[in-house]
């Protein structure tokens, strides 16, 4: 408990520099917001125009007042307006965050149920050949580049059997699920092959030094099974790091995969971030890094707090 | 010599070891203009011209030869992956060292600092750091290096904490030891192991992070080479040129992927706990 009390308490203090770095480094971009949003246009306007715009978004203050301003309403739940949607961009966060944590989701799923059982084969067939070929196809597919692959993925697909990945406006899970599989099965396996590359190299080396373990012995000389060694005896231990693992790449994951989502067109976080900061939408920039600097310590807690469940003889914050 | 000999008698060492010693040399052949043809060069008569003894991979849009442009690219990643890792392990291990040995307050401002820099998504982090800069080399440089500066400061503020604790180092300050000395001869020395492994891995990463962030577009700016570059130029001619984009993909992954296995290779040659379950 206290643990978790230590580790939640260096929260605001981690998001505080998070949202300092974020507003200072987003103001030193060149350029201004207001040229950024209007781009030709913004030469049309007259001085006072441009004046009122930028005391619309708050962006004609010295930056101390803008920054409590906006931590302000930080504490109010109130990120701000973004200049490039004209809407507050929590409600732009809300409407795009569906699609990054769906896509996140469905490359755990993929790393996991490819992953796990990859790399417990490769461990009980140790230095055999298979053992080689599974070691081989992971250590390639943690070297693929995202983009690589899904170029790759893109390029097969029209040049071998003529079709091109589903890609349009993005269909919500809700709406139309068929469809919205269509549109993120793609990704999420090029996002899910690296991920799953990781957790069978993993899980494999985990299981190989569980297996090893004296516990193990026993249970295999009691007469138990290889199948219930492995099972039940072994894998709950082999499968620590596999979580810590999983819980760090898909904490990565829910920032947006900025490069996938550009490969494939995807209206996701990470995209949006990238235009945010190409646009100088203060705002959003500021409210998305936010966002996804606390999500990522969330799972990381989180991930802290698995570790105990599965171990109950690890106790959190004793040397 | 014995670490060499060491990693060309460990199996994905030897592999490792002869796919970067291999770019190395096409790095340093393409940095000195010892290429096929001239990179910028464009025949504009043999624009898309497919694979041949003339254009070993073809020719892109503009009729410049891929296989000069690969080979330069290749140089400019590697300028990059190699000055941004340097970077970062100079900066993370004077940090976590200075962290590890001044403790207390020190350590609390040095770490928190860098738990700041580690909530932020490497590629976010770094996109901003370049859209603040303007994109380029030597913006992608130091990008990349403050990116995985949090990483080696870890790395070595966990060992050197311990290490800090040992009878040794206490004969040492006993015996009259300054501290420069303790710190760089007890403490940097232990950590040769652990930091050599991080930088080949880190080689990797920086790879990739350069090619994503040419792929963008923030990267090194055209007409120059890039390997990231050249891939997302690639994608509007993929049906018509698939070679625009296999050549530099592969290339961009059998990179990493030698570095990975030298990487791995090191850990078990330094670490003795990995040696029994290479992974």
């Amino acid at each position: 408990m206290t643990y978790l009390m230590r580790r939640l308490a260096t929260f605001p203090l981690v998001l505080l520099g998070v949202s300092i770095l974020v507003f200072v480094a987003i103001r030193m971009v060149p350029g201004d917001a207001i040229t950024a949003m209007l781009g030709t246009e913004a030469g049309l306007l007259t001085p006072q125009q441009r004046q009122s715009l930028a005391a619309y978004f708050g962006i004609d203050q010295p930056w101390l007042v803008q920054y409590w301003r906006w931590l302000l309403g930080v504490f109010q739940g109130n990120l701000g307006i973004s200049v490039t949607y004209g809407r507050p961009v929590l409600d732009v966060i809300l409407e795009r965050f569906p699609l990054t944590l769906e896509l996140a989701l469905m490359s755990m799923i993929i790393a996991l149920a490819v992953g796990v059982p990859a790399g417990i084969f490769a461990a009980t067939r140790n230095e055999r050949p298979s053992d080689l070929g599974v070691r081989v196809i992971a250590m390639i597919g943690q070297s693929t580049p995202s983009f690589v692959l899904g170029l790759l993925i893109i390029y097969t697909l029209s040049a071998g059997f003529g079709v091109l990945p589903a890609m349009g406006a993005f269909v919500p899970l809700w709406q139309d699920p068929l469809r919205n599989l269509g549109q993120l099965i793609l990704p999420a396996l090029t996002l899910g092959f690296a991920f799953a590359a990781s957790v069978t190299r993993i899980s494999r080396s985990a299981m190989l030094d569980v297996l090893s373990d004296d516990y193990v012995r026993t249970a295999r000389s009691k007469g138990a099974s290889a199948r219930s060694v492995i099972w039940r005896h072994a894998l709950p231990n082999a499968l620590i790091p596999v979580v810590t693992l999983s819980g760090i790449e898909f904490g990565y994951l829910l920032g947006g995969a900025v490069i996938v989502e550009q490969v494939f067109a995807l209206p996701g976080l990470g995209r949006m971030v990238l235009d945010a900061i190409l646009q100088r939408d203060y705002a959003l920039v500021q409210g998305c890094v936010l966002f996804i600097a606390f999500n990522f310590m969330i799972i990381n807690l989180l991930v802290d707090l698995a570790y105990v469940l599965l171990d109950p003889r690890i106790r959190l914050g004793e040397q | 010599m014995r670490m060499v000999r060491a990693v060309f008698s460990h199996g994905s060492g030897r592999i490792g070891g002869a796919i970067v010693g291999f770019y190395l040399l096409v790095a340093v052949l393409g940095m000195v203009g010892l290429t096929p043809h001239d990179p910028l060069a464009q025949f504009r008569i043999d624009r898309l011209h497919a694979p041949s003894a003339a254009y070993w991979m073809g020719t892109d849009l503009f009729g410049r030869d891929v296989a000069s442009r690969l080979m330069v690219g290749v140089g400019q990643s590697f300028i990059v992956a190699f000055l941004s890792v340097a970077f970062a392990s100079l900066a993370g291990t004077v940090l976590g060292l200075a962290a590890a040995w001044l403790g207390r307050r020190w350590d609390g401002i040095v770490m928190r600092v860098m738990d700041v820099l580690l909530a932020f998504p490497a590629i976010l982090l770094a996109l901003l750091i370049v859209a603040v800069a303007g994109p380029g080399t030597w913006t992608s440089v130091v990008a990349i290096g403050i990116v995985y500066t949090p990483i080696f400061t870890r790395i070595v503020r966990g060992p050197a904490l311990s290490l800090k604790a040992r009878e040794f180092v206490d004969a040492a300050r006993t015996f009259g030891s300054s501290t420069h000395y303790i710190v760089t001869r007890h403490l940097l020395l232990n950590l040769v192991a652990p930091l050599t492994v991080q930088v080949t891995l880190a080689l990797a990463w920086a790879l990739l992070t350069e090619a994503g962030l040419s792929f963008l577009g923030l990267g090194t700016q055209p007409p120059a080479a890039s390997l990231g570059l050249m891939l997302s130029d690639s994608r509007k001619l993929m049906e018509t040129a698939p070679w625009l984009m296999i050549f530099p993909g592969l290339a961009i992954m059998i990179s990493i992927l030698g570095f990975n296995l030298l990487g791995d290779a090191l850990r078990d040659i330094l670490d003795p706990r990995t040696r029994r379950s290479p992974a």
